[in-house]
């Protein structure tokens, strides 16, 4: 009994603090754009909000990185993103190059720091 | 903005998605993300069955970084939950401003589960992006297309990571986990045509960083009420004065 619990704990953790915390925000959002149309003001202003939301999730996986992405140096990782967007928006606003750009400054700044 | 498409049937514009979905940026920024996942997971003593499956359910790579680490450091469960869910308060605006795209006349409210189950970032982008040029009474199939694309690619990918988990020097771990942000700026900046889209983006950066650097608790979702209201405010005002 205990072994199935064992192996079946990390699932049930899944569940419970994983998908369920998680999906409650999608069922919310189905419940309240029954009946609104996307020119309503409250699909205008939601959009709002996700796109501040989003960008506030950026800044905090760049400047408040964690894991092997903490080793890069801060100075190293906004300058990367700075010269994605720049290369971003030089190369005709596109996200591929600016991707790109922004990998090979990270890649490069990062071996530069250690070496 | 990309040319109208017209789908023959539910089936070809649900193909008309997964195309979509394979060859759009963020199939490799996907795959470099959960690459990067899959080593976690790795790290953290997951099994790889463990990772497909949160991939499946949470289907949101900030919430499963935050999951597999909280869990694997043995934190308790609850504050992993409420980090899990505060990281997911973004799926709600999104869902409100995405549904109403997806619905025509005689959309029934299962029809849209999937959808809603399947709203994420990169799914989000593309879908804003992408649906309007879709005929109305197709944009459900294509959206699920889109997705299902998505999210096989991420999921294949994190067993790619699990497996390469203890070959991966620190810098290249590194640099997946920089695809997430990065991305995510760059394609959310090309969708903002509007300014109220623009101040929102750059009004949330700033907030933010602030927020989170001044240690306010539920960081995002004041950036989020915080930031795109201003916008949101800025945006009438001038509507107002035009």
């Amino acid at each position: 009994m205990s072994a199935i619990w064992t192996d079946l704990a990390p699932y049930l953790a899944l569940i419970l603090v994983g998908y369920l915390p998680n999906e409650v925000w999608r069922l919310f959002g189905l419940v309240l754009a029954r009946g609104l149309n996307e020119d309503s003001e409250i699909v205008v202003w939601s959009r709002a909000v996700a796109t501040a939301i989003l960008a506030g999730v950026i800044a905090k996986l760049i400047v408040f990185s964690s894991g092997a992405l903490a080793g890069i140096p801060l100075g190293v990782r906004v300058s990367a993103a700075a010269c994605g967007f720049l290369a971003y928006l030089l190369v005709k606003r596109s996200v591929f190059a600016g991707v790109l750009a922004g990998e090979a400054a990270l890649l490069l700044g990062g071996w530069l720091v250690v070496h | 903005m990309p040319a109208p498409a017209t789908f023959s049937s539910s089936a070809a514009a649900f193909l008309g998605g997964v195309k979509s979905a394979l060859t759009s940026v963020f199939f490799l920024v996907l795959a470099g993300t959960y690459i990067g996942m899959g080593a976690l997971a790795h790290d953290f003593g997951f099994s790889s069955w463990w990772l497909a499956l949160s991939t499946v359910l949470v289907w949101a790579a900030p919430a499963q970084v935050i999951l597999i680490s909280a869990l694997g450091a043995g934190s308790a469960l609850i504050e992993a939950a409420i980090a899990v869910t505060l990281s997911a308060i973004r799926l709600f605006p999104m869902v409100v401003a995405l549904l109403p795209l997806l619905r025509g006349e005689g959309t029934r409210l299962r029809d849209l589960l999937l959808p809603t189950h399947f709203t994420s970032v990169s799914m989000w982008v593309e879908s804003i992006r992408l649906l309007p040029g879709v005929p109305r009474e197709r944009r459900i199939a294509f959206c699920n297309g889109l997705s299902v694309g998505y999210m096989s690619t991420a999921a294949s990918f994190g067993f790619v990571g699990y497996y390469l988990a203890a070959e991966l020097p620190p810098l290249f771990a590194g640099s997946l986990l920089f695809l997430t942000p990065l991305s995510f700026l760059l394609s959310t900046a090309r969708n903002a045509k509007a300014m109220m889209d623009k101040l929102a983006l750059v009004l949330g950066l700033l907030l933010g960083t602030i927020l989170t650097a001044t240690n306010v608790q539920l960081d995002l979702l004041w950036t989020g009420i915080g930031g795109g209201t201003l916008a949101y405010i800025v945006h009438r005002l001038r509507e107002a004065a035009a």
